[in-house]
C-alpha cells in the first residue's frame, strides 16, 4: 500500500515537469485559437465589436440566410473549388513527374543545382510574386513580347475573366511543384535496387521498369498526398489571389476567403463575414477528418 | 547495375537534361528579370528594353531605397519580428514536442494534451474572430500582434514530435538511469540528434516571418509600423505609391530622379527583401528530407 502511493507519487513528480513545458503553448492557444473559436458566435449575433464576444443581441440564423442570398455567393463558393481542385490535381502531378524526371539525373552536382532552383518559388511570399507577375504577365510585360514576337496575339493573364483562373492556377503550380517533389524524391530513394535488377533480368526496359517498380513503389506516398490534399478543398489560395486579382476577374476570380475578407475587413460587416467563414471551418473540416481517415485506412498514415 | 546504354537510353537522358534545364530556368528567370530591372535605367525599362540583363548599369535604384527611411523603418520591423518571433517559435516548439512524443504510458494526460494541439489544425475561429481576440487582448499595433497569434506552430511541431518518437528509446531510457530530469534529457539528450528536423523547422519559422504580410496589414494601424513584406504589398497593389511618396518627401533623392522609376525602385526593393532567404534555403536544402519526411510519416 505505502509502496504504491509512493510509487504514484513518484510517478506524479516525473510527469509534472512535463505538464509545466506544455503549458505556456496551452496559454497561448488556449487565448488565441480556443478563444477565437469561441468568438464563433458572433456568426449568430447583431455583433458589436464594443460589447465583446456575449454583449450583442442574438438573431438566431439571420446572418446565414442574409449570406446565402447574397447574389454573388454560388459564384464564389464554385469559383473556390475550382481554383483549389485544379490546383490540387496539378499539385500532386507535376510534382510526381518532376521527381521521375529529375530521379533519371546521374550527376549529385546537377541533381543539386535544379533541385536548389525549383525550390526556390516556394521559399518566397505571394507579395513577392505578385509583385512579378504583375510586371512580366501586364500587357506589354516580357511574357505578352515573347508571344507577340512569336505572332500570336498578347494575352490578359491578369486582366481577361476567362484566363484569370488559369493564370492562378499556373502560377501556383509554378510556386509549389518544386518543393512538393521532395517528399517523392526520398520515396524514389527508398525503392529496393533488387528489384531494378530483377527487372533487368526479366527483360524489362527502362520504361517498363518506371512503370512496373517506381511507380509502385511511391504509389502509397501519392496516395497519402492526393488523400492529404483533399482538406484544401475551399482553400483557394488566398496570398496569391488577394495579390493579383482586380474587380474586373471577380467574376471568376474571387473565392471565399477574398470574399470573407473583403466582407469583414473592407466593409465591416463582422458577423455576416464571420457567417462565412464558419461555412467555410465546417466544410473544411468535414474534408479533414475525412482526409485524415482515409490517409490511416489507405496509407498507415497518422498525425499524431 | 552498369551496363553500356542503349542509344534510345542516350536521347532520353539528352531531351531529359533539356527539359530539367527549362524547368528550372522557368522558376529562376522571372528573378533574373527583376534583378535586371532593379539594376538598369528608368528609359531602358519604360521601354521594356530589359530582359535578362541590365541596360544603363547603376545601382542608382538601391542608393535610392537605402536613403529612404520606409523602407528601412519595414526591415527593421520585420528583423525584430522575425528574431522575437522564431525564438517563440522554437522554443514552444521543442517544449511541446518532447512531452507529446512520450508514450501514453510515461505521460499519461498526453492524448488529452495531444487533441489540445491538433484540434486547431481541424476547426479555426476564422479571420474576424481572431482579429477580435488580437483587439480584446490589448496587442493591436504591437510587435506582439506579428508574434502571439501564431506563437504555436502546430504543425511543425508534430513533425518534430515524430521525429522524437522516432528515436531510438535507449537514449532517453540511459539518462534517466543516470539521473537527468526531463529538462536534461531534452536538452543534452534529445535535441543534440534532432538536428535535421530542426534545422527544416526553423527554416519554416524563418520563412514563415519574414514572408507574413497579412497580419501586418490588418493588425497595424499606421503605415510605418508595417513589417518589410506588408509595406511591400502596398506597392504591389498600388507600383506609383512608393515612389510618389519619396520624391515628395525629400531632395536629396531628386538627384537619382533621371535614373530611377516606379518600377526599377520596387524591383529593387523585392530583390533586397529575398536576399535572406536567397542566402539561407540552399544551405538547408540537405536537411529537407531527413527533416520532413522522417518526421510527417511515421514509421
Amino acid at each position: 500500500m505505502q509502496a504504491q502511493g509512493r510509487k504514484r507519487k513518484g510517478r506524479f513528480r516525473r510527469e509534472l515537469p512535463l505538464v509545466v513545458m506544455l503549458l505556456p503553448a496551452v496559454v497561448l492557444v488556449a487565448i488565441y485559437s480556443y478563444g477565437s473559436m469561441v468568438g464563433i458566435v458572433i456568426a449568430f449575433q447583431k455583433f458589436k465589436p464594443a460589447n465583446g464576444f456575449f454583449g450583442s443581441p442574438w438573431v438566431g440564423l439571420e446572418n446565414f440566410r442574409n449570406l446565402f442570398t447574397m447574389p454573388t455567393i454560388g459564384q464564389v463558393i464554385y469559383n473556390t473549388v475550382v481554383i483549389s481542385l485544379s490546383k490540387m490535381i496539378g499539385g500532386i502531378v507535376v510534382p510526381v513527374l518532376f521527381a521521375l524526371l529529375l530521379n533519371e539525373v546521374g550527376s549529385v552536382f546537377l541533381k543539386r543545382a535544379y533541385q536548389t532552383m525549383v525550390y526556390l518559388p516556394h521559399f518566397l511570399s505571394w507579395v513577392i510574386l505578385a509583385g512579378i507577375f504583375t510586371d512580366i504577365l501586364s500587357r506589354d510585360g516580357i511574357v505578352n513580347l515573347m508571344i507577340k514576337a512569336l505572332g500570336a496575339q498578347p494575352v490578359g493573364f491578369l486582366s481577361n475573366q476567362r484566363i484569370f483562373p488559369v493564370t492562378m492556377i499556373v502560377t501556383d503550380i509554378w510556386k509549389g511543384f518544386g518543393f512538393g517533389s521532395v517528399i517523392y524524391l526520398a520515396a524514389l530513394t527508398g525503392i529496393d535496387q533488387n528489384l531494378y535488377e530483377a527487372a533487368e533480368i526479366d527483360g524489362a526496359g527502362r520504361l517498363q521498369q518506371t512503370i512496373h517498380v517506381t511507380l509502385p513503389g511511391i504509389l502509397s506516398t501519392i496516395v497519402l498526398m492526393t488523400v492529404l490534399s483533399l482538406a484544401n478543398i475551399l482553400n483557394g489560395g488566398f496570398d496569391q489571389i488577394y495579390n493579383l486579382y482586380t474587380p474586373a476577374v471577380y467574376a471568376t476570380g474571387d473565392i471565399l476567403d477574398t470574399f470573407v475578407f473583403r466582407l469583414g475587413i473592407n466593409n465591416a460587416q463582422f458577423a455576416l463575414s464571420t457567417a462565412a467563414g464558419l461555412f467555410k471551418s465546417i466544410v473544411s473540416l468535414v474534408f479533414i477528418v475525412m482526409s485524415y481517415w482515409l490517409a490511416d485506412r489507405f496509407a498507415g498514415y497518422r498525425v499524431f | 547495375m552498369k551496363r553500356k546504354a542503349s542509344r534510345g537510353r542516350v536521347v532520353f537522358l539528352v531531351c531529359n537534361y533539356i527539359l530539367l534545364t527549362l524547368i528550372a530556368l522557368i522558376c529562376v528567370l522571372p528573378f533574373v528579370n527583376l534583378l535586371a530591372i532593379s539594376f538598369s535605367n528608368k528609359t531602358a525599362v519604360a521601354a521594356n528594353q530589359v530582359s535578362f540583363w541590365p541596360i544603363g548599369f547603376n545601382v542608382a535604384a538601391y542608393e535610392f531605397i537605402l536613403n529612404n527611411r520606409q523602407f528601412l523603418t519595414a526591415l527593421g520591423i520585420t528583423v525584430r519580428r522575425t528574431v522575437l518571433g522564431v525564438a517563440i517559435n522554437l522554443a514552444l516548439m521543442v517544449l511541446t514536442a518532447y512531452p507529446l512524443s512520450k508514450s501514453p504510458q510515461e505521460f499519461r494526460l498526453r492524448t488529452v494534451f495531444s487533441w489540445f494541439f491538433v484540434v486547431t489544425i481541424l476547426f479555426n475561429g476564422g479571420l474576424i474572430p481572431t482579429y477580435m481576440v488580437v483587439k480584446y487582448t490589448h496587442i493591436m499595433n504591437t510587435i506582439w500582434a506579428l508574434v502571439l497569434p501564431g506563437a504555436v506552430q502546430v504543425f511543425n511541431m508534430l513533425v518534430v514530435m515524430n521525429y522524437m518518437r522516432c528515436l531510438p528509446h535507449e537514449l532517453q531510457e540511459a539518462a534517466y538511469i543516470d539521473g537527468a530530469g526531463h529538462y536534461k534529457t531534452l536538452f543534452q539528450v534529445i535535441l543534440p540528434v534532432c538536428k535535421p528536423t530542426l534545422a527544416t523547422v526553423t527554416l519554416f519559422a524563418f520563412v514563415g516571418h519574414w514572408n507574413s504580410w497579412y497580419d501586418g496589414m490588418i493588425y497595424m494601424n499606421t503605415v510605418d509600423k508595417y513589417p518589410l513584406q506588408t509595406y511591400l504589398q502596398t506597392i504591389v497593389i498600388n507600383p506609383e505609391a512608393f515612389f510618389r511618396n519619396a520624391t515628395n518627401i525629400s531632395e536629396e533623392l531628386g538627384k537619382f530622379l533621371n535614373l530611377v522609376s516606379a518600377r526599377t525602385t520596387n524591383a529593387a526593393q523585392m530583390f533586397l527583401a529575398m536576399i535572406p532567404i536567397l542566402c539561407i534555403y540552399p544551405f538547408l536544402q540537405k536537411y529537407f528530407t531527413t527533416g520532413l519526411v522522417m518526421g510527417s510519416v511515421k514509421g
